[in-house]
């Protein structure tokens, strides 16, 4: 399958052409299931997102809050696992060849398939970039260097604890984008003021040229507007990932409801709609 | 996965690195947000090792709070029952609190308290290390936050008590399968997203750099101790060392200062739970790989996604996926020999020891003990072993009596 080269770089100068911020979606592939999950994913171009996340389930998302950590069980106790994962971008590119997909969660996993062997794997099925939260920069070199090779970016983490004398480390072998967590806690908890992340976000550039998403506390498409005032893109899971969790089956006997791919989609429009007005 | 065997390094002591690292294992697998505060730990740290003060107020405290130095205690029925090696026990059950987690959490509580931290948060297990840190937090008055698995908090009801009188807040820990892994998620969960004014005390000798290293130096007066003691007893260093593992900070603080020592032969007991070929065990180095979890790359229970698997033990201190870095090194090395022992035999030594000895030891030791009963009649009279008594089993009664069927 041939791979076009620099689907981020591609979409982050579209996004600058017509002067708007874009809209990071996230959600946990596989969640509640592969079917559903696909679905998904492949109407997700259409309601707006501009960049997709796809999180690779693990047993121990340290960083995450409950939403996500529930996303996860799920998505294992359907069966998903890291070749199903690729298998599923792979299927979302025979028809869609421009949205970024950028594969977010945990280091072990990965380190288990095999670093070379994924970033192989990963880069044939179509995917650019990586956000990997276990594995500061101190550790990364093991990783960054076959992903790089293979051609994909792995995407930096900056923080509110990220200070002026350590931002340049972050930012030397940083590619794709700078993903910049607004709080410092858990997704899906608290929200920062959008004067703390335009403050933020000045201190980063003077370090990086790079594109700046921000994400970490943005659940409503009036939060996301604010953020695109200030960022290059906003990054939206924990309310993706938690009206998935109000429509599926629970144990109650109640089956997923028939609205699931249709609220979800409905709820990223809303987000885009927000994220596409923030400066006009 | 295979491991090659590694070359024998010159000294087993020089490790880890400037980055944490003992071989390929350790380092600092944590989010970026925590990356400047481990950073700022690591830095105290080192200021506080090249304080003389710091020490001096660290011996006050083990010396006068916790009752160092605990006994080396000649275990003469136990020897004279099992026939061979003359065994001896470090005696760290009788340190305040009843076990060697104290020896670390009066170090790290001096720390926090060198690094004007207010709030102290800890996971705990087996309640050993919560009980170790919330009365270092009673002593000097600072808050403190002690997750635990849901599991646990049932089957360690006494110390869940014991860490409430003492004015911990007991959190219960209800993901995955609420023990000692859960607690450790949600512990980080809470430090990330208190950076400011908390301080994570770990209990074990893991975790990120520099953790597993400065546990290790918290508790290598055991063994330091250990070789004076023996010196006076016998005039000659122990032959054997024996300790159980979980984490590993008890091992590893026995066994710190004779790695050296080429003669001295070392064992660490490993919770083999129901048996390593029923699955449900918590031995990550018999029946583990390496891989990366809680800020470290160790040997870990996982499947071939990378998904970390449930332990089981009948022990709470030692239910734990993975393993102390170090101990992974070591198990590569060679230096140490890491060998299973089942609940059952574990609650079988545990009342060996018990009528023998008139000593309750904790179901962790226990396991010790279980090795120390198939090691010792292979051995001659004057074999000297030493076992880590590391933890006293009042705690454990309710679980023991359940699993031999006596309803209390």
């Amino acid at each position: 399958m041939s791979r076009k080269q620099g689907r981020l770089k591609a979409r982050f100068e579209q996004l600058a052409a017509e002067g708007r911020a874009g809209l990071v979606t996230f959600l946990t592939a596989g969640d509640p299931d592969r079917e559903m999950s696909s679905a998904i994913i492949e109407g997700l171009p259409e309601a707006g997102a501009d960049i997709i996340e796809l999180g690779m389930p693990f047993t121990d998302p340290m960083a995450d809050g409950p939403a996500i950590q529930a996303s996860s069980i799920r998505a294992l106790n359907a069966g998903q696992d890291m070749k199903a994962t690729l298998a599923m971008v792979k299927s979302f590119r025979e028809k869609d060849d421009d949205t970024p997909i950028v594969l977010m969660g945990y280091y072990n996993p990965i380190y288990i398939y095999g670093v070379d062997r994924f970033s192989e794997d990963a880069a044939n099925a179509g995917v650019d970039g990586l956000i990997i939260v276990d594995i500061p920069p101190e550790e990364d070199a093991e990783l960054r260097e076959p992903a790089n090779k293979a051609g994909i970016d792995l995407v930096r983490l900056t923080t509110p604890t990220s200070d002026e004398q350590r931002l340049p480390a972050l930012m030397e072998g940083a590619s794709g984008f700078i993903y910049y967590v607004s709080i410092a806690g858990v997704t899906g908890t608290k929200s920062a003021a959008s004067s703390n992340v335009a403050d933020a976000i000045t201190r980063i550039q003077k370090f990086s040229d790079l594109p700046i998403a921000v994400g970490f506390g943005i659940k409503t498409p009036e939060q996301a507007a604010e953020i695109a005032k200030v960022a290059d893109a906003a990054v939206v899971g924990s309310a993706i990932v938690q009206v998935i969790a109000d429509n599926v089956a629970n144990s109650d006997g109640i089956k997923d409801s028939p609205d699931l791919l249709k609220s979800v989609l409905k709820f990223v429009s809303e987000l885009a709609q927000g994220v596409r007005t923030a400066r006009s | 996965m295979t491991t090659s065997p590694i070359e024998k390094p010159n000294s087993f002591k020089a490790l880890p690195d400037s980055d944490g690292h003992f071989g390929i294992y350790g380092g600092r697998y944590v989010a970026e947000t925590l990356m400047p505060l481990i950073l700022s730990v690591e830095k105290a740290y080192d200021e506080a090792q090249a304080d003389p003060a710091f020490q001096a107020e660290l011996d006050d405290y083990l010396k006068h709070y916790v009752g160092r130095p605990s006994p080396l205690y000649h275990a003469r029925r136990l020897s004279e029952h099992l026939g061979g090696a003359k065994i001896y026990f470090k005696r760290d059950e009788l340190n305040h609190t009843g076990a060697h987690k104290i020896n670390n959490t009066m170090g790290q509580i001096l720390l926090a308290r060198r690094m004007g931290k207010e709030r102290i948060i800890a996971e705990t297990g087996a309640g050993q290390h919560g009980v170790a840190t919330a009365t270092v937090c009673a002593l000097f008055g600072m808050k403190c936050v002690v997750y635990m698995g849901e599991t646990d908090i049932a089957r360690q009801a006494p110390n869940v008590f014991r860490m409430k009188l003492l004015g911990a807040e007991v959190i219960p820990v209800t993901s995955g399968s609420g023990t000692l892994k859960d607690a450790m998620n949600e512990a980080l969960r809470d430090w990330v997203s208190n950076v400011d004014d908390t301080y994570y005390i770990i209990g074990t000798a893991a975790g990120p750099h520099p953790y597993p290293a400065m546990v290790r130096n918290f508790q290598k007066i055991i063994g330091e101790e250990v070789r004076q003691q023996m010196m006076e007893a016998e005039g000659r260093l122990p032959d054997s060392l024996i300790a159980c593992i979980g984490g590993g900070s008890n091992a590893i603080g026995l066994f710190y200062d004779f790695l050296d020592d080429e003669d001295v032969a070392i064992y660490a007991v490993e919770a083999a739970g129901k048996g390593i070929e029923t699955g449900e065990h918590a031995a990550s180095l018999s029946a583990g790989a390496p891989g990366v979890l809680h800020g470290n790359r160790t040997y870990l229970l996982q499947d071939d996604d990378g998904q970390i698997t449930e332990a089981h033990s009948i022990s709470a201190g030692l239910d734990y996926p993975g393993i102390g870095p170090e101990h992974s090194w070591l198990h590569d090395s060679g230096r140490v020999n890491y060998v299973p022992i089942t609940d059952d035999e574990a609650l079988e030594a545990f009342q060996l020891c018990t009528q023998l000895e008139g000593i309750i030891p904790a179901l962790e030791p226990s396991h010790a003990l279980a090795h120390v009963g198939k090691l010792a009649p292979t051995l001659p009279e004057d074999h000297l072993l030493v076992m880590n008594m590391c933890g006293r089993g009042d705690k454990d009664v309710f679980t023991v009596a359940e699993a031999l069927g006596v309803t209390l």
